[in-house]
């Protein structure tokens, strides 16, 4: 008990201190959002560059749609195979609001939201009781089906050729979405929003009872976690957030196309993730960048994108097994613990 | 108190359980016994939820538990460890603990407030320290020897503050000192906390040494049931299990 004794003695652990701790963790989380956000804003008064804007806006849309997947994927352990149908579903939802109704941008978003919500809500419920392999390929069914009634339904959606004709813009609260540069600043702001609330949901409670469903569902239902409602609300969780990347995809390219829903979209959030790595929370928005920095230098180079593509893909899943920031986050431990070790 | 009643299970022409009735006193301790395949496992199984049983009815304290989801049935504080430790391999000790705290508080769901939360502190502590685990709070799960992942798991389901305790064979696995080493740890747990503890045991001097009372299982059914003198001295038992005299020579 000496050990314990001294660990006692060491860092006495009052009942505030745990809460007063997390709550820091919290204040620091939103310190480094604020700072981001701030370096993202002043970019376009430091350069000109508008492809470097255009950047910054899809890896915005795709940031958080890869995040979205990762709450899945990485923290709860359901590899989906079809989260790119949200992506597409909010992308379409939201042009097709704003050209037919010409309701307030804001309401438009709630809206795309509270569709998304119920349609996953719905996909959700029949898919989250399948394992593994199931799992992945009835979502990866739901996305195929979403993406044939978008292709099919050309009267609504404008079928292959994409829904077409703009989204109007009009003002609100000041923000003018026609503007370019308020178009950067909306993108930035959600990008970092989003962000805040998933890392929100992953150190909450139910970020844990997350981690422990995917370590081992059975045990978690036998300390009485109902784990279907858990997956259940995960997965509708991530659904929004996908949404949301593609509302911000369908503002940037004015429109929406078939595309946004197609398998490809969710296989790029699984390549995301795995270039990135699963297990550190900014793990696919790093991947994120990675991918659309290769992609942008790759399609100017060659014409074989997939070829390169497929080869930096099985140097991450053959060669270092693991993401690149997992990659980080052990090489930094290794010397940490060196470094004490030494200190010793 | 914790009230089995007529409980039946049959896969195919197989009786798991067969009309099994059984009843555990408030704080005592059981050892179930019986060859392999003797139906142990489905026993508990049927318990905590993870079998529907076919018929029955499983009482604690007059509330039927029989049918109800796993999820339910440890929320109405029956709860188990297993024969494979089962527990979290990526989470340190400490936040299995908090983890299960926070469930057990009914706050897993939570979502606008950080991990972990003031409240489930002081019991996850307490846990940690009555397993002796305390001092490998930061340890992650997986990186834990056998024994203290038997103990972890022990610790999952104690930290709820169940009525009633099932251990699917604590000792599985482990070489005799360590065994004798968790049993006392058992016993120092059952006598502590006042709860009802049902084990499964398949070393007989440990069985005979520190269970008051014990059930003997065989083919889905009820063979005996009484106290360890008792049992050896049984007949039908002698020739189901214990096979030799060797046992009932003891007794004598």
């Amino acid at each position: 008990m000496t050990e314990l004794q001294a660990e006692r003695a060491g860092k006495p652990l009052g009942v505030p201190r745990i809460e007063a701790k997390s709550q820091r963790s919290r204040y620091l989380d939103v310190l480094i959002a604020i700072a981001a956000f701030a370096v993202l804003a002043t970019l376009p008064f430091l350069f000109s560059s508008k492809a470097l804007l255009d950047f910054v806006i899809r890896c915005a849309a795709f940031g958080l749609f890869a995040t979205s997947l990762n709450l899945l994927v990485g923290y709860t352990g359901m590899i989906s195979f079809g989260h790119g149908m949200f992506f597409g579903l909010g992308a379409y939802s939201f042009a097709l609001i704003m050209q037919r109704t010409g309701v307030p941008i804001p309401v438009a978003f709630i809206c795309t939201l509270l569709i998304t919500t119920v349609i996953a809500a719905v996909i959700g419920a029949i898919c989250v009781r399948l394992k593994e392999i199931y799992f992945a390929f009835v979502t990866l069914a739901f996305q195929m089906l979403i993406h044939s009634m978008i292709l099919s339904w050309v009267s609504l959606t404008g079928g292959d050729q994409g829904l077409r004709g703009g989204i109007p813009r009009p003002v609100f609260l000041g923000v003018d979405l026609s503007n370019y540069l308020h178009l950067y600043v909306v993108s930035c702001a959600l990008l970092v929003i989003g962000l805040l609330l998933m890392r929100q949901i992953a150190q909450s409670p139910f970020g844990y009872t997350l981690r422990m469903i995917r370590d081992n569902a059975v045990r978690a239902s036998f300390i009485g976690i109902d784990v279907w409602r858990a997956k259940l609300t995960i997965f509708v969780l991530a659904a929004l957030f996908a949404s949301t990347g593609g509302i911000i995809m369908s503002l940037f390219v004015s429109g929406a196309y078939p595309e946004f829903a197609f398998w490809t979209i969710s296989g790029e959030g699984i390549f995301i993730n795995m270039l990135g790595g699963v297990t550190t929370f900014l793990g696919p928005m790093v991947g994120t960048v990675l991918l659309l920095i290769m992609n942008d230098t790759v399609t100017r180079l060659t014409e074989y994108y997939g070829i390169v593509l497929g080869i930096v893909i099985l140097f991450f899943a053959i060669g270092l097994r693991k993401g690149l920031m997992d990659f980080v986050v052990e090489w930094y431990e290794v010397r940490r613990d060196g470094a004490k070790e030494r200190a010793r | 108190m914790l009230d089995v009643q007529q409980l039946s299970k049959s896969f195919g022409g197989v009786k798991a359980a067969d009309h099994i009735s059984l009843s555990f006193a408030d704080g005592s301790l059981t050892a179930v016994i019986g060859p392999n395949g003797a139906g142990k496992s489905t026993f508990f199984n049927l318990i905590t939820g993870a079998l529907k049983p076919d018929s029955g009815r499983v009482l604690l304290n007059g509330v039927d538990m029989a049918g109800r989801s796993p999820p339910d049935i440890a929320r109405h504080g029956i709860g188990r460890a297993f024969q494979v430790a089962s527990i979290f391999p990526s989470l340190t000790v400490h936040e299995t603990m908090l983890a299960a705290v926070c469930a057990d508080q009914r706050r897993a769901s939570v979502l606008h407030r950080r991990f972990p939360l003031a409240e489930t502190r002081d019991r996850a502590e307490h846990a940690m320290e009555m397993l002796g685990l305390a001092g490998k709070r930061d340890r992650t799960s997986a990186t834990l020897s056998h024994g203290d992942q038997k103990l972890l798991d022990i610790a999952l389901a104690l930290v709820l503050d169940p009525k009633v305790l099932l251990l699917d064979e604590p000792t599985a696995g482990m070489g005799t000192e360590e065994r004798w080493r968790m049993i006392d740890k058992v016993h120092e747990l059952w006598e502590q906390q006042k709860i009802t503890v049902v084990f499964i045991e398949h070393d007989m001097d440990i069985v005979f040494k520190i269970a008051p009372s014990i059930v003997v299982l065989c083919y889905g059914r009820i063979l005996a049931t009484g106290t360890p003198d008792a049992i050896r001295r049984n007949a039908a038992v002698i020739e189901a299990y214990l096979g030799t005299e060797h046992h009932a020579g003891q007794a004598t």
